[in-house]
């Protein structure tokens, strides 16, 4: 109990002494998960959105992958992440590795399947009459997207929240391939790690307590969001 | 092939789906009417509409919007800008009767005052004026139908598809937007397309009607035509084999009506107005025939003197045409048949109660 009350004490001493390297740390834990959330959501609606209107040869086995990406273990996706972005590998040329950008790749890559599975089924439950109905009433292919991504605002912003729930918490990804260097690939939840590992529990919390502050407040602003066009 | 068509298609096949294809040899809608085609569940009735919506491309065939072959092959926007259809559901948005009503004319790119004036005058139309702030999840199904045929109409379409739009409500709720949207037709003198499976519907709503089965339009003409000719036995079936009279109303009491329908005049037992033109309905088994001048003494009001001019043997009865000046139908026991000793050219009174005649449409709640 004392280990907990301590690193509770010793989070709110970091954060009220604005800790250079706790905030970098936070700030750049933003940053990465932010982008990769926003790359992912760009990249999952387009997707889900493809496969939910569209007819085509092996489409349920695309759904059926799609649903298996949604539980792929992020530890498997830092694999090939690193294997991709080794020096000899197919994307070795960039020389990524071990860089923020290669954490917001593999992040993106676990995020976006989320994000898709998500699209999809959402767009999937608009009954197809209602798609017709919009372009009945002269809507272009765009003005009917927009209706249907507004009728589905809900589940797209779950969507949102579920991509964003599964790169802020995830570690075994971003360790492997951010390497969790000090001031350059450090982030949150590989510096929980190392603190723990390390027997700096009140450190390890601190850290964890600012994940936990990070991770409610971005969902809450986006509950908020949702729970508000809930009435428009 | 009229010039006043607004709508022709010309062999125009599409398949749906299902795989199944519809044929149109000829179809063509005048400015202003409507018609109404009616035909079973599974007929191909909504496929011909969404071909003729421009949501669904037809394997060949042409389709001519006033004279002009439409382009098929691209995403038809104009054409599509130009016409609205409205569904069996209502297919509304998450959002406010408004924004419901407003949906086709945002996407027309109208706002502020000349949007809210038009959602509001449609919105008044439709009898849904005071539920203007309302979500679509909160209506009952008779208002949210309301809500799409006004955001339908408020468009101005040149030309309106009606898919079975009133197949979803309850009897009552039927008959009350029935009686306002044949008012509203009239009113707005809006060219449309009506397909549904009810014929009373098309017939009240209809100047012309079409009928179609197995993908093919099987008969087309006034609801008259259609009715007292079929073409064949299907379209008899499904019409119903009464006698459909188009008849004017010339002397109208307290308990009923005198129309002209030909050269007879018909007693009738309802309400109408002098110089209202209706439709009157007379089903074969009220019909009665004797060999005889007259029918002797009894309580039916209409007896007029006719010649046989076909029969037809169903078994139970035979389905007797007769031309008593008006085409009319009965049914004759194959036993009477015989003890009258009938056969096509026979001379024979025909008399049917003036409470036997029904009124098939205009404001009339018994069709």
């Amino acid at each position: 109990m004392d280990i907990i009350l301590d690193g509770l004490k010793q989070a709110f001493l970091l954060v009220a002494r604005l800790d250079a390297e706790v905030l970098s740390v936070s700030f750049l834990t933003l940053q990465v998960t932010l982008t990769a959330t926003a790359i992912s959501m760009v990249l999952g609606v387009a997707a889900g959105t493809a496969v939910a209107l569209n007819e085509f040869p092996g489409r349920s086995l695309v759904v059926g992958l799609v649903n298996t990406g949604m539980g792929v273990p992020p530890v498997v996706v830092g694999l090939f992440t690193t294997i991709l972005l080794w020096r000899n590998g197919l994307l070795g040329e960039l020389e990524l590795l071990y860089t923020p950008s290669a954490i917001v790749i593999a992040q993106v890559l676990i995020a976006t399947p989320m994000v898709t599975g998500i699209t999809l089924s959402s767009i999937q439950q608009i009954p197809k009459s209602f798609r017709l109905q919009v372009l009945a009433l002269g809507a272009s292919r765009l003005q009917m997207l927009w209706y249907l991504y507004r009728e589905a605002r809900l589940p797209l912003l779950a969507a949102v929240m579920a991509g964003f729930g599964s790169v802020v918490s995830e570690v075994g990804a971003a360790i492997m391939v951010g390497g969790n260097i000090r001031g350059h690939t450090r982030v949150l939840t590989t510096a929980t790690v190392m603190e723990t590992s390390r027997g700096n529990f009140d450190m390890a919390i601190a850290l964890g307590v600012i994940l936990m502050v990070i991770a409610f407040s971005v969902n809450y602003a986006l509950s908020h969001l949702q729970q508000r066009s809930r009435q428009r | 092939m009229s010039a006043g068509a607004i709508l022709r298609a010309e062999r125009l096949r599409v398949r749906n789906e299902r795989k199944f294809r519809i044929e149109i040899e000829s179809l063509e809608v005048a400015e202003g009417e409507t018609l109404g085609i009616i035909g079973p569940n599974g007929a191909g009735k909504t496929t011909l509409l969404l071909a003729l919506a421009g949501l669904k491309k037809p394997e060949s065939g042409r389709i001519f919007f006033r004279g002009e072959p439409l382009d098929v092959s691209g995403s038809m926007i104009d054409y599509r800008l130009r016409v609205s259809m409205v569904f069996q559901e209502p297919l509304l948005l998450n959002a406010t009767v408004f924004d419901n009503v407003a949906m086709g004319l945002r996407i027309r790119k109208m706002k502020g005052a000349e949007l809210n004036a038009r959602v509001a005058e449609y919105c008044e139309l439709f009898g849904i004026g005071g539920l203007l702030r309302r979500r679509a999840k909160t209506l009952s199904g008779g208002e949210a139908q309301r809500v799409s045929l006004a955001r339908a109409m408020a468009v101005r379409p040149d030309i309106l598809l009606l898919d079975e739009p009133f197949s979803s409500l309850d009897l009552p709720t039927r008959e009350s937007l029935l009686a306002d949207f044949e008012e509203i037709l009239a009113k707005t003198r809006s060219t449309a397309l009506l397909a549904t499976h009810d014929r009373a519907e098309a017939i009240r709503l209809s100047r012309r009607l079409a009928v179609m089965s197995g993908g093919r339009l099987v008969r087309t003409g006034t609801p008259a035509e259609v009715m007292n000719d079929p073409s064949d036995e299907f379209v008899a079936s499904f019409v119903g084999v009464e006698t459909l009279l188009e008849a004017r109303v010339e002397e109208a009491n307290e308990t009923g009506f005198f129309a002209r329908a030909g050269s007879a005049r018909i007693e009738v037992a309802g309400k109408a107005a002098a110089g209202e033109e209706v439709i009157l309905g007379i089903r074969p088994e009220n019909v009665i025939l004797s060999a005889g001048e007259g029918p002797g003494a009894t309580s039916m009001r209409n007896s007029f003197r006719g010649r046989i001019t076909g029969a037809v043997n169903l078994g139970a009865h035979y389905r007797v045409k007769l031309d008593c000046g008006f085409p009319l139908v009965a049914y004759v026991t194959p036993r009477s048949w015989s003890d009258l000793g009938l056969a096509e050219g026979s001379e024979v009174t025909a008399s049917f109660k003036a409470t036997a005649v029904h009124l098939v449409r205009r404001s009339s709640p018994d069709a």
